[in-house]
């Protein structure tokens, strides 16, 4: 959670590391943040939107099979839940937060929304909440991922939004994101920069992880329901973050909880060529916040390789920086070869096909009920977040697992 | 500090406007950046802002965003700029201001950056991405090392600025207005009501505001600088450099720019 003294940092990590002309959007954003988020009224809304157009609450399914096929013998894997955010409208968890500050921008009065995406399922979302609320939107996405995330493109389109291809740098995420605030530094007037990470200057990290915290407040009530008592562990991938922080923020008060993220170690983190910024990054500014990045000694950004579009980001949000150093939360990671075996895994044992970025949490499970089990002398039990479907990966795994 | 205050009394005192000229270091090379920095003195610029180049410059418009990655992709970066730095205070006593992004700075180790920065004969410090709410440990840094760190005003902040600027006014050697709302080389900046703005600013704050982004012409100079102190010209220089063909067309082009600038200036006053 936030600092109480220092709004906008979460311990050493966070703040507001942006030009002039955006400190002052900023402020106005975090002022209607308090006078409009928090209030009754939009929460009515945006819940009612959630139950009624996104469909929540997303079940919180239990995978006996999945849970065998990770350890047979079920030494340390007692019982496996995945919280199912892949059933939400547009097949991700991203919608939770879309909805929410395309509610916020509506009364705002801001006449237009951008918003920067990397596996196109926050451009997705975003452009979903637009046609939905009659907004106009530009999405800004690397020409990188307009290629592997093809289907997202052709969704985005369909429903009314101007898809930009970022041609500058890595032409992944991060320079979709760097066009982005190009854009609002220009048009700051008019438009609303709908973040879909809790990654950003503040108020957007406390932003999206306050609309995503749905996800853990749900999984916390099913796990008493379901099963009577709390999970020993709650699971998710991490890239900027935003669906872990939401499963996470469910459980931070409940100390039996152990929290894990696991980022994309894409080749291997000795190959260099990864994603895994709070595992192998240093702690610098990026986008805006102070956290982990990955750079050089020269404090220039390097750029970040994941099969999986979502995770590909040099940058992490700040509150998972904050949690990794108090111990909170701990991170681990997967390689791409590693989520691609976990989705073929999800897929044949509970006919479920997670999204690229999800098959990196599932890819630890195995390590994390082993590490756990032993700490706490039992079998446990487990939550993941299944933060989204795979459908938008076809291309890739069908050049990459279907003969396998 | 001093070498800026003389700066800005020289121009004053012969009712004259001060030419702020920014390049990226590195672009096309580390040792032309020198050559092209020290071409721009000789031709009437008064302060140079060395650009150290950023693999994510979220406030630049794409010519410096260019011009950047091409430095970067040679080496360019904060070491190089440092030394670029060093080898122009070995041939004048023009003002320097090191121009950059604050994550370069934070990873060398905010105290070592200033440290480096007052060795290599750095004046002032102006990091784009770090507002005055962050930057405190900076200035405090820099103060103690006798370099300035210069604050930014937007169009948007000019207003609330004005007394925290007061606040750390020793510590500021200038302040750099932004006309507009917008990156850098932007087209339509509405100069004249940035002019406006600063004049106002420069009696609220009692130091000298200079004019940046979208000032690219003679004329838009004198507008510009019509109610400021001076005016900064960045992409317009960086365009002249990706567009020269070769050591000395690039030098010829740049020079060229200045003196048109600096009459266009004179013309004004």
């Amino acid at each position: 959670m936030q600092d109480a003294q220092r709004p906008g940092y979460f311990g050493q990590y966070g703040g507001r590391f942006v030009s002039e002309t955006l400190l002052f959007a900023l402020d106005e954003l975090a002022r209607k943040v308090d006078e409009i988020v928090k209030r009754d009224a939009f929460q009515t809304e945006w819940r009612g939107l959630l139950t009624s157009y996104v469909g929540r609450p997303t079940p919180l399914t239990e995978t006996a099979r999945l849970a065998r096929a990770i350890d047979p013998a079920g030494k340390h894997l007692a019982r496996l839940f995945l919280k199912r955010e892949d059933l939400c409208h547009t097949g991700a968890h991203k919608i939770n937060n879309a909805i929410g500050q395309a509610l916020l921008a509506k009364k705002m009065g801001k006449r237009r929304i951008i918003a920067e995406t990397g596996a196109g399922q926050h451009g997705v979302a975003t452009a979903t909440a637009c046609a939905m609320f009659d907004l106009p939107c530009e999405v800004y996405m690397g020409s990188e991922d307009v290629r592997r995330q093809a289907p997202n493109v052709g969704r985005m389109k369909l429903l009314g939004a101007k898809v930009i291809p970022v041609e500058s740098g890595s032409r992944t995420l991060k320079d979709a994101m760097n066009e982005a605030l190009r854009d609002w530094v220009t048009n700051v007037d008019t438009t609303y920069y709908c973040i879909g990470s809790a990654a950003g200057p503040h108020p957007y990290p406390e932003l999206v992880a306050m609309l995503q915290s749905v996800i853990g407040e749900e999984a916390r009530a099913q796990s008493l329901t379901q099963t009577g008592s709390l999970p020993d562990g709650a699971v998710a991938c991490v890239g900027g973050g935003s669906n872990a922080i939401g499963l996470f923020r469910g459980f931070s008060s409940d100390a039996s909880v152990a929290l894990y993220g696991v980022e994309a170690a894409g080749h291997g983190i000795a190959s260099g060529q990864h994603a895994a910024t709070l595992t192998a990054g240093r702690v610098g500014v990026l986008h805006g916040s102070k956290s982990y990045v990955l750079c050089d000694e020269g404090g220039q950004i390097q750029e970040a390789h994941s099969i999986s579009a979502g995770l590909d980001y040099p940058g992490v949000g700040p509150e998972h920086a904050h949690l990794k150093d108090s111990g909170r939360a701990r991170y681990l990671s997967a390689t791409d070869e590693e989520a691609l075996a976990a989705a073929r895994m999800v897929a044949r044992t509970e006919g479920i096909l997670p999204a690229l970025e999800t098959a990196h949490a599932f890819a630890r499970v195995g390590a994390i009920a082993r590490e756990l089990a032993e700490a706490r002398g039992r079998p446990v039990t487990l939550v993941v977040c299944s933060s989204g479907r795979g459908d938008k990966d076809l291309e890739t795994y069908l050049s990459r697992l279907v003969d396998s | 500090m001093k070498r800026l205050a003389a700066a800005f009394e020289r121009r004053a005192q012969a009712s004259q406007k001060v030419l702020v000229a920014y390049l990226c270091m590195g672009d096309p090379s580390e040792e032309e950046s020198v050559a092209l920095a020290l071409g721009c003195v000789a031709a009437g610029a008064d302060i140079l802002e060395l650009g150290c180049p950023f693999s994510d410059p979220t406030a630049d418009g794409p010519a410096i965003a260019r011009a950047s990655q091409r430095s970067i992709e040679k080496g360019g970066g904060l070491a190089s700029t440092l030394r670029a730095a060093r080898a122009i205070r070995a041939k004048t006593e023009v003002p320097i201001v090191l121009f950059g992004y604050y994550n370069p700075l934070f990873v060398r180790g905010e105290g070592t950056a200033v440290t480096d920065a007052a060795a290599a004969g750095v004046d002032a410090i102006l990091v784009v991405d770090l507002p005055l709410e962050e930057g405190a440990a900076l200035r405090a840094r820099a103060g103690e090392l006798g370099v300035a760190v210069v604050p930014l005003v937007a169009p948007t902040s000019a207003e609330a600025r004005a007394g925290q600027i007061r606040a750390v006014k020793d510590r500021s050697g200038f302040v750099y207005y932004v006309s507009v709302a917008g990156v850098t080389g932007a087209a339509a900046a509405p100069l004249r009501d940035a002019s406006r703005q600063a004049g106002l600013l420069r009696a609220a704050t009692g130091l000298p505001v200079v004019v940046g982004f979208g000032v690219d012409s003679p004329e838009k100079a004198r507008q510009a600088a019509s109610e400021a102190d001076g005016v900064v010209v960045g992409t317009a220089i960086v365009r002249q450099i990706e567009d020269g063909t070769t050591p000395t067309d690039r030098m010829t082009r740049v020079t060229n720019l200045i003196r048109s600038l600096r009459s266009g200036l004179d013309g004004a006053s």
